[in-house]
């Protein structure tokens, strides 16, 4: 009941609508004509979710289904009515099924799907064939569909009904509303075509594999899983996408079931390619008194386009590093197979960043402001102070004494981000070389005294 | 000779250790055949690998950097990598010490994938299945034209390679450097054999700015 900045309310029920409450009502105006009136946040999403389960289900009464609005369903059930038993038993199974899930319909049925809607809106019922102007007559203009400026207009001149519209010139009319109301009212009659357009039904990234003997023999299994594969694929080759992350369910004779995720380093679509990847989930799978139903299903896909494949592309050392990925994000998690990417930024730690491998393209571009360090850790204290480097320190329990030292380099902190790290202020880095050979990343604070190393050289 | 030694053979599993041995590391993924390298280790590690510390030897581009939970996983996903063979180089952090079974596994799965295998080792923790084993020290660098008016300073990568075990020849010493403009390695000879050994590090002055401060 949300709309805009204002609290509307969305849709009501018997009771409300009872009360004299209408949609589009503010929550307030609401409020004041029903004090006990209960509220829910509207869920659009959630509406329109179950709207399209409502869809697949109405596809058990003809094949030609369209969603129609937020709440509506238009239904083309041309040739289809005597498979229920005619059109009036088919309303009534309609209204006990819906009965039974506790769903309240308006139904209407008529020539045409102006006359339907119309009659859904505001007479549910049945209109005989050939006798839709007769069932529409007494409707107001309002369920033509029009806009609610236009059915004002036609009621401020007095056509309150359809049957009155129907009878008035349409000329003087055309000129005073536009071709708006006259569509509307052909299309309803009859003498201006309407089709329903219905969805497309979701492309499914399923398949099952039933078996009339329980097996238990991996070879087995993976021979099934490879038939199921080959069947996936298929479908995935068609939409042009590939599967990111599979699902296998193995039902055993007992009723429990098995599953086997697999997580794959790119969209795939390859069988030959992703079978191998399984064996190592199917290993550890206890078939117990044997598998008799097997399901796959891509419980994430991506788009894959078809490439062209040709000199520049990497092709074979490509696909074997993404399907050794792969084997390895099954063991360790593919967000611990990781790239790295440069980043825009001084600060050491923050000047590249460990991407997953799977969603990313490795970094090009590196240019280190400085030499750097191989190695980066949290910086270590140790004790020295004054501004150049010290002669003599001690850092992990190791006497060091400096014979070089290069520097410094000042970095100062990002002071758009608040990072504990770097709470001691500027930065003086060093590389100091040591004669014993080790050559250390240190740094001084200026602004809050002391000695840091932070790195390590090659 | 040095090259018998150096470019590591190939197929083997080889282990490194000392204070250098990310600098070995990092001069074999540079001298590894072209593909892409992967970088195994432990996520509870404290310190990280710097990819602009690896721009000086390699594109860090090509490297895959896997962080197992446990050095089981760690040794697994070494070998599933190895056995693969679709990188020219894995590098292998190890924290203990493994035995001989473990060892000798990544061995043979190095052959099968026809991958090099290196494993960073703490000191003194090295398997015996492994085919050479390095110590790497770096130090601090002397030569003639470092201590002009302290040319050039810092950018030194002198260490100290010794093969302290090799099982298809036989063991040595050398003193290495990495030349960060040519991507080459430059062996240079020990420092008892320049002209001027009598220079003793403790008679040279420190370098000319930390000498004033």
């Amino acid at each position: 009941m949300l709309e805009g900045n204002s609290e509307r309310l969305y849709c009501l029920n018997r009771a409300a609508e009872a009360a004299g409450l209408s949609r589009g009502m503010s929550l307030a105006d609401a409020r004041a004509f029903c004090p006990a009136l209960m509220t829910d946040p509207a869920r659009p999403d959630r509406d329109a979710a179950f709207l399209s389960v409502l869809r697949r289900w109405a596809t058990r009464y003809c094949p030609w289904v369209a969603t129609d609005g937020r709440d509506g369903l238009m239904l083309d059930i041309s040739g289809a009515a005597h498979l229920i038993g005619g059109e009036e038993e088919m309303l009534s199974d309609m209204q006990h099924r819906a009965a039974r899930a506790g769903l309240s319909l308006r139904v209407g049925l008529a020539d045409t799907r102006g006359a339907a809607w119309a009659l859904s809106h505001h007479a549910p019922g049945l209109a005989a064939p050939g006798q839709t102007a007769a069932a529409l007559a007494p409707l107001p203009v309002a369920a033509l569909r029009l806009e609610p400026a236009e059915a004002a207009g036609l009621e401020r001149l007095g056509l309150r009904l359809i049957g009155e519209l129907e009878g008035t010139p349409r000329a003087p009319l055309a000129r005073r509303f536009g071709p708006g109301p006259l569509v509307r009212l052909d299309q309803a009659m009859g003498r201006q075509g309407e089709a329903v357009s219905p969805e497309a039904e979701p492309p499914r990234y399923a398949t099952r594999l039933t078996l009339p003997e329980p097996i238990g023999l991996q070879e087995d299994v993976m021979e099934g899983t490879r038939r199921l594969l080959l069947r996936l694929c298929e479908t995935l080759q068609r939409h042009e996408t590939g599967a990111r992350r599979l699902c296998l369910t193995l039902r055993r004779v007992d009723r429990d079931s098995r599953q086997v995720e697999l997580r794959l380093a790119a969209p795939m679509r390859d069988a030959a390619r992703i079978l191998p990847l399984f064996q190592r989930g199917l290993d550890g799978i206890d078939a117990g008194f044997g598998i008799d139903q097997m399901r796959l299903e891509a419980t994430q896909v991506e788009s894959r386009p078809a490439q062209q494949l040709g000199a520049r592309s990497e092709g074979n050392g490509n696909a074997r590093l993404e399907d050794l990925l792969t084997r390895i994000g099954t063991r360790i998690g593919l967000e611990n197979v990781l790239h790295f990417q440069p980043a825009d930024s001084h600060i050491p730690a923050r000047a590249f960043r460990a991407l997953p491998a799977a969603w990313s393209a490795p970094g090009q571009g590196w240019v280190p402001p400085r030499p750097r360090p191989l190695r980066l850790f949290a910086p270590e204290p140790i004790g020295a102070t004054g501004p150049r480097p010290p002669e003599r320190f001690r850092w992990r329990r190791m006497a060091l004494v400096t014979a070089r030292a290069t520097g410094p380099e000042r970095i100062a902190p990002e002071w758009w981000f608040d990072d504990p790290d770097w709470r001691r202020g500027l930065r003086d880095y060093w590389l100091v070389e040591t004669r014993q050979g080790r050559r250390l990343w240190l740094f001084h604070t200026p602004q809050n005294p002391g000695w840091f190393v932070e790195g390590e050289f090659a | 000779m040095f090259q018998n030694a150096f470019p590591l053979r190939p197929s083997r599993v080889h282990e490194v250790c000392g204070p250098g041995a990310t600098a070995f590391a990092a001069v074999t993924c540079a001298r590894a055949r072209a593909g892409a390298l992967i970088w195994i280790r432990e996520d509870w590690q404290p310190d990280q690998l710097n990819p602009l510390g690896l721009v000086d030897f390699f594109d860090p581009a090509r490297l895959v950097l896997a962080r197992a939970a446990s050095a089981i996983d760690v040794l697994a996903v070494a070998e599933e990598a190895l056995r693969d063979g679709a990188v020219a180089l894995a590098v292998i952090e190890v924290t203990r010490p493994l035995d001989l079974r473990e060892g000798r596994r990544l061995q043979l799965a190095a052959r099968a994938g026809g991958t090099t295998g290196l494993c960073l080792i703490p000191e003194g923790m090295g398997s015996n299945a492994a085919e050479s084993r390095w110590r790497v020290t770096p130090l601090l660098d002397q030569g003639p034209g470092r201590e002009a008016g302290g040319t050039a300073g810092g950018d030194s990568t002198l260490m100290r390679w010794d093969l302290i075990k090799n099982k298809s020849g036989t063991l040595g010493a050398w003193d290495v450097r990495w030349n960060r403009k040519t991507y080459r390695l430059d062996v240079v000879s020990p420092v008892a054999q320049r002209p001027d050994p009598a220079r003793t590090p403790a008679a040279r002055p420190l370098r000319a700015d930390l000498a004033r401060g």
